[in-house]
């Protein structure tokens, strides 16, 4: 019987000719991540099980990007609690304040994930790195300090669906528009436990920084992982940046799927979640004007890269954000902050009334930089949207790509930036 | 393994940020994390739970963020297992693995009502809602997996062969 992409490198780090979904394996992993919200809880599960040794010091990331730079003492504890594992491990990867990035932006960015590649991370977005080819997914922390000990894990090989995709976006639409609207039509649960493997002649005009966001997303639809094909894009892609071995896995013609969805590119709108799941999603057309909005945060392990700035630029250019307003930019690593930086985007968000911060996760999961008071209301190019995710428990995420956050900044309502 | 106690009831897609919100991810002590479990749906949640009591809900219970400090703040608040429809994927591995019994079963997921007493028997998968005499059979535990939450965890459990 045929397999799925993913579940051909399964196979293959499991040392199988072939797996069949619904098995049990234990397979080999290429890399292992952790954050300063989740390492220090594996650290801890590290230590009590006895472990005196990691399996491979250049293959273990920890990267301090969720309440960093630190918020409080508690955070700062944490943080220095992994530090102080790092040194003792001789950890290479570690990535503390000043190199440090939003951990699914900064690893792909670092080229240390790439294709074919076999990855666990201590952070539900870990399944960012199916973009590239690889599989990845999401873990908690017990299994981390498992695979920083041992450098294997054991997995269910999942089933999956096949998402086509064709035609091509169109202007103002982007990646988080596509995922957006999978979310809505499958449901938060829709792909769960299984694999959703993007397929089709669209898969070409997409970017990689929009890849990236789609495969970020595909943990709202429950998913084990999401995966794109490996072509020139991916390849151009992690040219002088994965210096690893590139394994190209495909699916095999006769592989298996649950089910098929079809997107057509070309008649995609931008597309809205409202609160509070990620599936409540509307297109512009049917929501603008509907709510009067507080705060816009353009940035995330979602929304944070280079086009993610330069869409939000595009847009602020020459205009001012609404009254009533706070728009936070936050580019995702000191690569993309830079870039931005010498293309002249600061000068367009600072003209525009908005500010920019270092690289954080910060308000997404509402640590800091941009929390939410009673009865406010954000658009965000963020995640989730749940209840009190960004603050207060009575505030409220409506999820968007950069283009549109932007849009909203400007008129302080839900806005199709085409109309601006 | 026998869990037995009152049921605190909930709906569907109870995400990770509601068991545990992120302001309080700053701290890794158990103690802590319970102490404000399930603060954003349900601010009598910690007042009312008595050790042993369980936890129903429907549809993808544990959604969203990866973070094992939800099961462990429902654990140490004293919760002996969790019955839900369905389990978010990262959430059902993490609750094995730092020892929270949880159960799989639409149907007593949608019959057993908020403070209803039910004793589970992990041995057999046998749920009982004794409030209304009903029973519902749920998969059971494989031995690896019950000696798992015996130990208190994966790592636990593993820890003399590491």
């Amino acid at each position: 019987m045929g397999m799925t992409m993913t579940q051909k490198i399964l196979a293959a780090h499991a040392g199988l000719d072939s797996v069949v979904a619904g098995q049990l394996i234990e397979a080999q992993l290429d890399l292992c991540l952790g954050n300063d919200i989740t390492a220090p809880v594996a650290i801890n599960e590290f230590e009590r099980a006895g472990a005196t040794s990691v399996f491979d010091r250049t293959r273990i990331a920890l990267v301090m990007d969720h309440f960093t730079p630190n918020k409080d003492i508690k955070a700062a504890q944490q943080v220095k609690r992994t530090r102080e594992f790092a040194g003792k491990y001789d950890i290479v990867n570690f990535f503390d304040v000043g190199r440090m990035g939003i951990e699914h932006a900064l690893l792909p960015e670092q080229g240390l994930v790439g294709p074919g590649d076999c990855i666990i991370g201590a952070d539900s977005h870990t399944c960012t790195y199916g973009a590239l080819g690889a599989f990845s997914t999401g873990v908690g922390s017990t299994d981390l300090a498992a695979g920083i000990a041992t450098g294997k894990t054991w997995f269910k090989v999942p089933s999956a669906i096949k998402v086509e995709l064709k035609g091509a976006l169109k202007p103002f639409v982007s990646g988080k528009d596509v995922i957006l609207h999978l979310i809505g039509r499958i449901g938060v649960d829709g792909a769960l436990y299984r694999s959703l493997e993007f397929v089709g002649e669209g898969v070409k005009a997409l970017s990689m920084d929009d890849r990236l966001c789609i495969a970020n997303m595909a943990i709202e639809a429950g998913a084990k992982n999401g995966i794109f094909p490996v072509d020139e894009v991916t390849l151009a892609y992690c040219k002088d940046r994965f210096l690893r071995e590139i394994r190209v896995f495909e699916a095999d013609e006769d592989a298996v799927y649950d089910e098929t969805v079809v997107i057509d590119l070309d008649t995609l709108r931008p597309t809205i979640a409202f609160p509070h799941l990620p599936e409540n999603t509307k297109t512009i057309d049917e929501c603008a004007g509907a709510v009067q909005i507080h705060q816009v945060v353009i940035g995330s392990c979602t929304n944070g890269r280079i086009e993610d700035m330069r869409a939000a630029a595009e847009v602020l250019k020459g205009k001012k954000v609404a009254d009533g307003v706070r728009c936070i930019i936050i580019p995702a690593t000191q690569e993309i902050w830079k870039q931005s930086m010498h293309e002249g985007l600061f000068d367009i968000f600072i003209d525009a009334g908005a500010v920019v911060s270092t690289p954080t996760c910060g308000p997404c999961l509402g640590g800091h930089m941009g929390i939410l008071a009673e009865g406010e209301r954000a658009v965000s190019t963020t995640n989730r949207n749940f209840v009190g995710r960004m603050g207060h428990v009575d505030s409220e995420i409506y999820l968007a790509s950069p283009y549109v956050a932007a849009a909203c900044a400007v008129t302080g309502t839900l806005t199709d930036p085409a109309t601006l | 393994m026998i869990a037995h106690g009152f049921v605190h009831k909930y709906g569907d897609n109870v995400d990770t940020d509601v068991i545990i919100p992120a302001r309080y991810l700053n701290t890794s002590k158990h103690e802590e994390l319970a102490a404000h479990c399930m603060e954003d749906i349900d601010k009598e949640f910690v007042n009312k739970v008595k050790s042993g009591d369980i936890m129903v809900a429907g549809k993808n219970f544990g959604c969203g963020s990866s973070r094992e400090h939800a099961p462990i703040a429902i654990k140490a608040s004293g919760i002996s297992c969790v019955i839900a429809s369905t389990f978010a994927r990262i959430f059902y591995r993490n609750a094995i693995n730092i020892g929270l019994a949880i159960l799989e079963c639409d149907e007593a997921a949608q019959a057993i009502e908020n403070g209803h007493e039910v004793s589970v028997d992990f041995d057999t998968g046998v749920i009982t809602d004794i409030t209304t005499g009903a029973t519902y059979q749920a998969q059971p535990f494989p031995p690896f997996i019950q000696n798992i939450i015996e130990k208190g965890g994966l790592l636990a459990s593993i820890s003399e062969r590491l």
